[in-house]
């Protein structure tokens, strides 16, 4: 089989590494162990040499670090500048991105600037036995499932976070660090400042709370979250709430909200429009709770509870001694 | 100024079937429509038309039904609307889609601004913007909830991240893409939909594009698609828990399941 050398954009915002890493090196590790390739990571920003160690430990044999003052905003033009080329130098098979927000602005910029085929918001990536890559992507608010095959080389890819298994750390792994010139230009995008940082990041919960039209109140959200709270886990809502500004953005799950895979979700008062389940769907265990048994949720459920989730809500926490 | 929004025809993703046994979307089953994300673009273009006095030029590439989306933007205050269609351009990925694109907008001369939503509902990459501003060399700003102080050469947008957001000031010529939250589209009158009706739809061809054949198109395309399937239904419980001892079994249940861990 050709060897298959994977090159993986090593994400980091305010000097930490985004989670979906350790994923895609995950996937990158497997690629490249069974073609007998290498996998590198690109790691761009100021001061964030210190990181090329953690993606070693997680499976990178080599880390091309771009640490200068100009690229400690993320711009996506300035990393094209320097990703690009260093994707053309190591000549990886696969160039793998989060599916995140500065990996769905940085990627295309990239894959353009080389003519390479690039497939976003991807939920697997294959090595098919023939020694060809496989994309899998949703497609249609996730109704189909898309499966691409890229006909230049490299294939770029985004993935969704949580979509693929991250690497367990071992921090005895041996590898390169190599510090790259960084590529300066002058930026035409100022920094003013800072927003409220999210409130929470239901992207990366492990159990999600989420009120629906069942919900009567934009105060009613406190019993919501005392659920949440009870389990761990953070408050999520459908768009007619977000939409009512009941609550903010960052807590909608659905299409055009945050696509959720956490390991519990429980809609209370949800009924489940196409563009919510194309949010959760993938989700470990679905709760449903609602006082209408024909609602779209039940038909996907684990456990469906008919109840009236007023009356439901208090008896969980009441069981869970909350 | 001059601001070009681009925009696409989608079916209405909200009442399209699915022929799932075939992996096939009944395009007859729901009417098309322009792509929701799209009209945020548009009324942003539409504010800064009325502080700025900019002209505005709305392209698409579709087939020839997708003239329609041409008009509902001149109904929403555009002033001019170009189709790109062509058997040439059809088949086209994202990485060809945008080289039509940015060679239309080359041939319509100087800019200032490229607006464009976030992502289609159908296709769901959000790649075509800022490809497009790859092609033309100009900077990009992906995830903008928020759009303020514009001049005619700067603006201020909020940009989504990970984390929260980051304000920021940028110069153009500049494509941003917009989200849903940008603002609430209004709704075009009956009298503007009149004139929309009545008004010039330009069709560009291929050959109008003074563009590389091989790189429009299927033959421009990298990617492509092996085959489509229909997501395997997670396999589900299905417990149906009612009656008063609902909320006792569905913490068992849970329980058992290891996730109360909280």
């Amino acid at each position: 089989m050709e060897k298959r050398s994977v090159l993986v954009y090593a994400e980091q915002e305010g000097g930490k590494l985004h989670p979906i890493c350790f994923e895609l090196l995950g996937k990158a590790r497997e690629v490249a162990d069974k073609t007998g390739g290498a996998v590198a990571c690109a790691l761009l920003g100021s001061g964030v040499s210190g990181l090329a160690q953690d993606l070693v430990a997680h499976g990178a044999d080599t880390v091309y670090v771009f640490d200068d003052p100009s690229l400690a905003t993320f711009d996506a033009l300035a990393y094209k500048q320097n990703l690009a080329p260093l994707v053309k130098e190591f000549g990886p098979s696969l160039v793998l991105f989060g599916a995140t927000f500065s990996g769905k602005s940085l990627a295309p910029r990239v894959a353009t600037a080389l003519e390479a085929g690039l497939t976003s918001n991807c939920t697997a990536v294959e090595l098919q036995d023939d020694g060809s890559l496989l994309q899998v992507r949703p497609a249609f608010t996730g109704n189909f499932l898309a499966h691409v095959k890229t006909k230049s080389s490299p294939a770029m890819v985004s993935v969704r976070y949580r979509a693929l298994e991250a690497t367990v750390r071992d921090a005895s792994r041996k590898g390169q660090v190599v510090k790259r010139e960084v590529a300066k230009f002058p930026s035409q995008i100022k920094v003013l400042g800072k927003g409220a940082p999210k409130e929470s990041s239901i992207a990366a919960a492990d159990v999600v709370v989420c009120a629906g039209r069942g919900l009567k109140k934009a105060e009613d959200f406190a019993l919501v979250k005392r659920l949440a709270d009870a389990l761990g886990g953070v408050v999520g809502a459908t768009r007619p709430l977000v939409d009512d500004g009941w609550i903010s953005k960052d807590h909608q799950v659905g299409f055009s909200g945050t696509i959720v895979k956490p390991k519990l979700y429980i809609g209370v008062g949800v009924s489940g429009s196409p563009q919510h389940l194309a949010g959760m769907r993938e989700s470990g265990t679905i709760v449903a709770i609602n006082s209408d048994p024909s609602v779209a949720l039940f038909r996907i459920a684990d456990y469906a509870v008919v109840g009236d989730m007023y009356e439901v809500i208090p008896q969980l926490l009441e069981k869970l001694g909350k | 100024m001059h601001i070009i929004v681009l925009a696409k025809q989608v079916p209405d993703i909200e009442k399209v079937q699915f022929i799932k046994e075939k992996g096939w979307v009944d395009r007859k089953s729901a009417d098309a429509e322009i792509n929701p994300f799209d009209l945020n673009a548009l009324e942003a273009a539409q504010q800064m038309k009325e502080k700025l006095g900019a002209t505005v030029t709305v392209i698409s590439m579709g087939p020839a039904s997708a003239e329609a989306v041409l008009r509902e933007s001149i109904a929403r205050d555009a002033d001019r609307g170009i189709l790109l269609t062509d058997e040439a351009l059809a088949g086209a990925d994202t990485l060809a889609t945008s080289y039509a694109l940015a060679a239309a907008i080359r041939k319509l001369g100087a800019f200032d601004l490229i607006l464009c939503g976030e992502k289609t509902v159908d296709g769901d990459t959000g790649q075509v913007g800022p490809s497009v501003a790859e092609r033309l060399g100009i900077p990009h700003l992906s995830f903008v909830s928020e759009l303020s102080e514009a001049t005619a050469d700067k603006v201020v947008a909020v940009v989504e991240t990970a984390s929260g957001s980051l304000k920021v000031e940028a110069g153009f010529p500049l494509l941003i893409a917009g989200t849903k939250e940008l603002n609430s589209p209004r709704l075009p009158t009956l009298k503007d939909k009149l004139r929309a009706r009545k008004a010039e739809v330009e069709k560009w061809s291929a050959a109008d594009l003074a563009a590389d054949a091989a790189k429009l198109g299927c033959s421009g395309s990298p990617t492509w698609v092996e085959r489509i399937s229909v997501p395997p239904e997670k396999k589900r419980k299905g417990e149906v828990l009612k009656g008063e001892d609902a909320s006792a079994r569905l913490i068992a249940a849970l329980d058992k399941d290891g996730l109360l861990k909280g």
